[in-house]
């Protein structure tokens, strides 16, 4: 690759005229010496897997084998009026998911998976997003980054990007903003290719894993990388979009890596739905001309130094943070014992 | 490409992430890229480079990995991996099963002591479930993404990713080795990406490990072993 920083990606896909993503997919095929269609395939193939993962997981059991999470995407579908596309059919959630059991609190605050009003027949008069306070667009990004991550905690098939922990953020956001503005397969795929190069440069400059850096490298990277790509295929300037990586990464920095049980479940899940509403919104602020004042490559330096900073109790090791709250803690004995 | 010099990773600096495949993907069983996909690389890397299955496997955890290997199926993927499974491989839930069935006995154990990063896994590899001693050891680590390093083959320090043909050669620690390998790959047209070499002691045992751009041809296996000086060829396809 000729860069390695976002800046420079930026400056030599504009000098050659190209989106982020178009510019990319040049250089991986330079990298690799393979052809461009044969490397534009295999992230064809990736966003295949990105898609059906979305339908398993607004089609199928997601419950998790710990029965900690699962079903959630479900929820937010069904509370806010079904899909944007009929290309999905959602089965209707017959009362709790199995999965609530093992978390009374969510048991408390869902009852029986229903909206406030449960009496109007969803999907009839409900106009889609009518119920949430996000709207229509990010509440569906929110319940596809969901589904995807349930899928994975559910041990399904799905695309790492960066990671596993935070393989729902950007099929959420790519997949509905897809069915709503009507992009093609082939649209997409580019994308991948912008996210993929801007966290190319994250990785190489800082980290993506939770052990190293914490949940800013897993679920925060797949924000940036997400926001810039969506800034990318609106057509902003690929200056203009590196802006998105920036502003999304300052609202992620410092986030710690802390999963319960040493799961990839809670709180991975729901960091995956708010992560496709915060990418939404920082491509928002990118494309309407917001700057991130401290340029996008030293707020990478940031992650690096803070995540560096982490003490290893709050870097992937269960013995930190929400891990060891005393749910956490009842979490992990109960699981032990059912082992 | 013609970049200017220097600006590029690939202009000098070593880069830890290759391309846009080792951030976009790999395809991957859940739950963790990590601690699943990272893990059942290492594993599969271990296996390719023992040759058969192994009757017995201690899987040896550190620091990320010792702390939550259980919950994130760690154990089952680097089993998984050690029955040559991919990371997307949909028996991989299933592989401690599958590795009973198969007439391999594996144990978990955590270890203790220094390791070299937050995920660490060491496989001890037995020829016989009665050996004392293993037939192989290995030391890998998973940097994230579903990304490795393999850091120790049989006590060789090595440096090994997994994410080219690779090829490990062990041989006497002998003047000229590297260019005798390094003419053979020549002649195929084989480009050399990264080397890694080392050895037990002056004029003792050495190990080189390479990771190249093109595949290996098949015949490439008996010229290597034609030398008396090279005492053993492996070759190690988990990209
Ligand atoms: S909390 Fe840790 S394991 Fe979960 S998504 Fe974040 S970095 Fe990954």
């Amino acid at each position: 690759m000729h860069f390695r920083t976002l800046r420079q990606l930026a400056e030599q896909a504009e000098a050659a005229g190209l989106s982020i993503g178009r510019y990319m997919l040049q250089e991986q095929a330079g990298e690799s010496g393979k052809t461009p269609a044969e490397e534009f395939q295999q992230m064809a193939t990736y966003y295949g897997i990105m898609k059906d993962a979305v339908r398993r997981g607004l089609t199928e059991d997601t419950t998790s084998r710990s029965g900690l999470t699962g079903q959630d995407a479900k929820r937010i579908l069904a509370y806010r009026g079904g899909a944007a596309t009929p290309s999905v059919e959602v089965p209707p959630i017959a009362g709790a998911a199995p999965g609530a059991d093992a978390s009374p609190g969510a048991k408390a605050t869902l009852g029986a998976g229903s909206p406030p009003h449960a009496e109007a027949p969803l999907g009839a008069e409900v106009p889609p997003g009518g119920h949430t306070l996000l709207g229509d667009e990010a509440s569906l990004a929110m319940s596809y980054a969901l589904a995807v991550s349930e899928v994975n905690a559910s041990m399904g098939r799905i695309i790492a990007t960066p990671t596993a922990g935070s393989c729902g953020i950007i099929p959420g956001v790519f997949v509905s903003c897809q069915e709503r503005f009507g992009w093609s397969d082939e649209d997409m795929t580019h994308g991948l290719f912008a996210a993929g190069a801007i966290g190319y440069v994250i990785a190489n400059n800082s980290f993506v894993s939770g052990a190293e850096g914490g949940c800013q490298a897993e679920v925060g990277s797949a924000i940036g990388m997400a926001a810039g790509a969506l800034a990318d295929m609106r057509g902003a300037k690929p200056t203009q979009a590196i802006h998105a990586v920036g502003l999304a990464l300052k609202n992620s920095l410092g986030l710690v890596c802390d999963p319960v049980g040493g799961l990839v479940e809670v709180p991975c899940i729901v960091r995956n739905g708010f992560g496709a509403v915060t990418a939404l919104a920082a491509a928002d602020m990118a494309l309407a001309g917001v700057r991130s004042v401290i340029p996008s490559d030293e707020v990478v330096q940031v992650m690096l130094e803070v995540g560096t900073a982490m003490p290893d109790t709050l870097r992937e090791t269960a013995r930190g943070g929400l891990a060891q709250t005393p749910t956490g803690q009842q979490i992990m004995k109960d699981l032990r014992k059912k082992k | 490409m013609n970049g200017p010099a220097g600006t590029g990773p690939s202009g000098g600096v070593a880069v830890r992430f290759k391309d846009v495949f080792s951030i976009i993907g790999p395809p991957m069983i859940g739950p963790s890229s990590s601690h699943t996909a990272g893990a059942a690389r290492i594993g599969r890397a271990a296996r390719q480079l023992f040759g058969p299955l192994p009757k017995r496997a201690d899987v040896i955890f550190y620091g990320s990995f010792a702390a939550t290997y259980e919950g994130h199926g760690t154990y089952a993927a680097i089993v998984g991996g050690l029955l040559d499974m991919a990371t997307d491989d949909v028996r991989l839930p299933d592989s401690l099963a599958i590795a009973e069935q198969s007439g391999m006995q594996a144990d978990a154990i955590t270890g203790k002591g220094l390791f070299p990063h937050p995920n660490t896994a060491e496989l001890h590899l037995y020829a016989d479930a009665g050996d004392e001693k293993p037939a192989f050891t290995l030391v890998g680590t998973s940097i994230g993404g579903g990304n490795i390093e393999i850091v120790d083959i049989d006590g060789f320090k090595v440096k090994m990713t997994g994410n080219y043909p690779t090829l490990v050669i062990q041989n006497a620690d002998a003047p000229g080795m590297i260019a005798i390998v390094a003419r053979l790959l020549q002649q195929h047209g084989i480009n050399i990406g990264t080397m890694s070499v080392d050895r037990k002691s002056r004029s003792g045992e050495a190990m080189m490990v390479l990771e190249t751009d093109e595949d290996f041809p098949p015949t490439l296996r008996g010229e290597l072993a034609a030398y008396d000086e090279i005492h053993s060829v492996r070759f190690v396809h988990i990209t």
